[in-house]
């Protein structure tokens, strides 16, 4: 099905993707850096706060979210906000050791590495 | 059999295998979903006649099957409901119900995507062979419940079936792809595809219905399918995702099966509930109590579904202050239900009512449903659940949303819509038998079994002689009612399958519009061809303009233009009274 | 105005895909945070070729989005070549990641040496089987674009692959970073 290319191309012609994504770039660095001080707050900070920062980005930026209609952005979310109720479901009983009246005895390897 | 519903309009002769089998016809490829659902129906019934025996005279030889052994019984009971859910609800609620009206009720001539569609269809086919082979796989279908638990599902030790486990799993993710291939097709046809005029109130109730529900499923079935690569891999690689040993966790299947599995029932319920909401309108010659209400209950009641997964799992170990919660809110979901069902009585208080075949099926939806509703509140109670769960109490239950949903659901569809697939009435005095005495055995199957629930009957057990509490006569007896009142159902099916076939070729003609009703498929031809309309439809007014006050016809089609006089009944070529 | 059909496929794909990674996703961070032994198995992660991969990843989103900008300025055979810059991108990612796992087999962390192994193996595997099945359509696009024809089909294939990128742009912490 053919379809004209849509109306507000006008509007993003002016982006300058590569400074989007030479910024991206710099992102990125900083987020591997960033564990290297050794910090754990920094680097959950660089880490994941960056990943977040980085996505945005790329859905605003390259996927032009920002023009489309408000309503994909909403479902998007909604999925997502779907997964956090995933995960306040179930982390009760995955994420915890113990529990009112459980615990879990599993015993880690004490190697690092090599065959189960 | 030019009957069925495509002649190529005009310029293409396509030949048999490119009409028939290869189609991209949106109405061929319905017909082939319904098909394909109406077999697999065939082997899920086939199982549970055998394993109801096995219930009903334990030990004893079933007629057409032989001895059952232990693990045959837990090969069949998850075969049944794994069929009956996946490859008979699925495809002949959503897929042929909406591959068939959604174009021809949006008044467009086919899907958007209607190669995608042919694909989707191509890909549930393989799922259904994949799972039918597991039959005959050594070591016998899977034998771990159609809810797949670990480690039972994980470890070959323990479910006997290695090979048909992991074909199990294979096969339901393969029909999860066709259905999400399916899925994105209705949506983006639903918001697209509409004909002029035909403003989102428009739009009959089914198609949102259909819409609705494939968006839950979209939503839902994700982290299942993340799940199941993971068992796949517990199974066949030995990892240990669900494992105490490894660090896993059995539970965490759990919640990855039932977060979808609870969206699914509602699903599986909305389509329905549409197809209930445009039988009745038609025959109370009423228009539909409160259009938006039931579109807003439907999105809420989508919503609402996400939250109330983990009442599968209340003896499961999960956290009692979650089982709170989660009771909370199962207890909130019955009401949207509840309030939609109150709207479909209030359509048809003060109407014309005319009993014809669909709409007794659309009425005892109505009355089953309740029914099967109201027992459900018992179960969502955390605290009565811990006596319920696992027993037939549950396995009742469910019986009386699912039958109405997949069985009774589908009967109203297919004798309400079939003049239009093909052309030809079925005949009203085989449907009402068939009726009649479906639903009377359907009854006696499943009461009986709510006293047996009650009375301590575990689910999932292959015989009750080892439990000295339940092998009591008096609920022996219960067992034999039942499994008699599924004899007769099962025995009367063919009565169903001779007026269907029998009024394909020689029903009386139908004409465009046996009903007299509003939507847009009734102003195709019947069948439609190719294309659907000769000239595509406009759209001037909602779908349920029944006996609206002022005008001489009880009825106002959506495409009839404002100011021309009562239509001339020219499309009706056969009344139905 | 709606959103035109095919655009609007694809953000429905989108959003099923959304709770496929969700899920799976979510199930790992909840194992890891309990587990927090596992840091010492994410040690043996190449830190290096996961930040490399994401450069790799972030680049092919570029040309993905030049391409875009192309195809709207009718420009099909720009838009064709920056779409083959986006493939190559993808493989560069994928032979990245097999000498990535031939080393990490090869010191013997296989997808049975322990659940952090696992997780590691099936969340970057069904990602990398999201990377091959872009490149095989984008290829397919590039054909018709070369031809100034069906130009639509680059952005939306565009915004897939972003979305494939995104999912990297989360996997990379989750099991390279976090140790």
């Amino acid at each position: 099905m053919a379809q004209p290319a849509h109306a507000d191309a006008a509007h993003h012609d002016g982006t300058n993707y590569v400074a989007i994504w030479g910024a991206l770039c710099v992102l990125l660095g900083v987020s591997v850096l960033g564990p290297m001080v050794g910090v754990r707050l920094l680097t959950l900070i660089t880490a994941f706060g960056i990943a977040i920062v980085k996505a945005y980005m790329v859905c605003r930026y390259f996927m032009h979210l920002s023009i489309e209609k408000k309503w994909v952005a909403y479902i998007l979310g909604f999925m997502l906000a779907l997964m956090l109720v995933f995960f306040g479901g179930v982390a009760p009983d995955v994420l915890k050791h113990e529990g009112l009246r459980w615990q879990k005895t599993y015993v880690e390897p004490a190697t690092a590495g090599g065959e189960r | 059999m030019s009957e069925l519903a495509v002649h190529p309009a005009g310029h293409h002769d396509q030949g048999f295998v490119k009409t028939y089998l290869w189609s991209t016809d949106h109405k061929v490829i319905a017909m082939q979903y319904l098909f394909t659902g109406m077999l697999m129906a065939l082997i899920g019934g086939f199982a549970v006649y055998v394993f109801r025996m096995q219930l009903a005279f334990p030990g004893q030889s079933v007629p057409l099957f032989g001895r059952v052994s232990a693990g045959q019984y837990n090969s069949l009971v998850t075969m049944h409901g794994t069929i009956m859910i996946f490859w008979v609800a699925m495809p002949v609620l959503l897929a042929a119900f909406g591959n068939y009206l959604i174009p021809l009720m949006l008044g467009c001539d086919d899907m958007v995507f209607p190669k995608v569609n042919r694909l989707s269809y191509q890909i549930f086919l393989l799922s259904a062979v994949v799972l039918v082979a597991s039959f005959v796989v050594p070591g016998g279908a899977f034998g771990g419940a159609w809810t797949a638990y670990p480690p039972l599902s994980a470890n070959a030790v323990y479910n006997l079936t290695r090979y048909g486990a992991t074909v199990w799993v294979v096969a339901v993710a393969l029909e999860f792809v066709a259905f999400l291939l399916g899925g994105i097709n209705f949506v983006t046809t639903a918001m697209n595809s509409r004909a002029p005029g035909m403003r989102m109130f428009d739009v009959p109730i089914v198609v949102w219905m259909i819409v609705i529900a494939s968006i839950l499923f979209m939503a839902s079935v994700g982290p299942l399918l993340a799940g199941a690569a993971m068992l796949f891999f517990d199974q066949v690689l030995g990892t240990g995702f669900y494992d105490p040993a490894t660090g896993g966790d059995p539970i965490l299947w759990q919640h990855l099966f039932w977060f979808f599995g609870h969206p699914e029932v509602y699903v599986v319920l909305l389509p329905a509930m549409g197809i209930v909401a445009e039988i009745i309108p038609v025959f109370s010659r009423k228009k539909l109590f409160g259009y938006r209400t039931i579109v807003y209950t439907a999105v809420a009641t989508g919503v609402i579904s996400f939250f109330v997964w983990a009442h599968h799992q209340f003896v499961a170990g999960i956290d009692p202050r979650m089982a709170s919660l989660f009771t909370i809110t199962t207890l909130i979901i019955s009401v949207p239900i509840a309030e939609m069902l109150f709207v479909y009585i209030a359509t048809l208080y003060g109407g014309s009512i005319t009993l014809t075949t669909p709409m007794l099926w659309a009425l005892s939806f109505v009355a089953e449903f309740l029914l099967g509703g109201v027992t459900g509140i018992f179960l969502g109670a955390a605290g009565a659940d811990i006596y319920l769960h696992d027993t037939y109490f549950v396995l009742a239950h469910f019986h009386y949303t699912f039958f109405p949903i997949a069985i009774i659901g589908a009967f109203a569809g297919i004798t309400f819509w079939f003049p239009k697939m093909f052309g030809r009435m079925m005949d009203e005095r085989l449907g009402k038998i068939h009726f009649w005495v479906t639903i009377i055995a359907f009854n006696f199957i499943f009461i009986p079994l709510f006293m047996t629930g009650a009375a301590g009957d575990h689910r999932r057990i292959f015989d009750y002689s080892g439990f000295p509490d339940l092998a009591t006569p008096g609920l022996q007896r219960l067992r034999i009612i039942a499994t008699m009142g599924l004899v007769s159902l099962l025995a009367v099916q063919p009565v169903f399958f001779f007026n269907f076939i029998r009024s394909m070729v020689r029903g009386r003609v139908a004409g465009a519009n046996p009903w007299r009703a509003n939507t847009l498929e009734w102003s195709a031809p019947s069948p439609p061809p190719h294309g659907n309309f000769a000239e595509l439809p406009e759209v001037y007014r909602g779908p349920y303009e029944y006996s609206t006050e002022d005008r001489e016809e009880d009825f106002w089609p959506q495409h009839v233009p404002d100011d021309s006089p009562a239509p001339a009944p020219a499309a009706t070529a056969v009344g139905w009274r | 105005m709606e959103v035109p059909t095919g655009r609007l496929a694809i953000w429905w794909v989108l959003a099923s895909e959304t709770v496929v990674f969700g899920g799976l996703l979510g199930s790992y961070i909840m194992m890891r945070l309990r587990h927090g032994a596992w840091a010492d198995q994410a040690a043996n992660t190449n830190t290096w070729a996961g930040a490399f991969n994401t450069l790799v990843l972030l680049t092919s989103s570029l040309s993905a989005v030049l391409a875009h900008q192309a195809a709207e300025r009718a420009d099909g055979p720009k838009a064709a070549r920056l779409l083959r810059y986006t493939i190559l991108g993808g493989g560069v990612f994928l032979m990245v990641k097999a000498f990535e796992w031939t080393h990490e087999i090869g010191e013997g962390f296989t997808i049975t040496s322990g659940l952090f192994w696992s997780f590691y193996y099936t969340a970057a595997g069904l990602h990398a089987a999201h990377v091959v099945a872009g490149m095989v359509i984008m290829f397919i696009v590039s054909l018709t674009a070369a031809r100034n024809e069906e130009l639509h089909r680059v952005e939306n294939v565009g915004i897939y692959w972003h979305f494939v990128d995104v999912v990297w742009i989360f996997l990379f912490p989750l099991l390279y970073i976090a140790k």
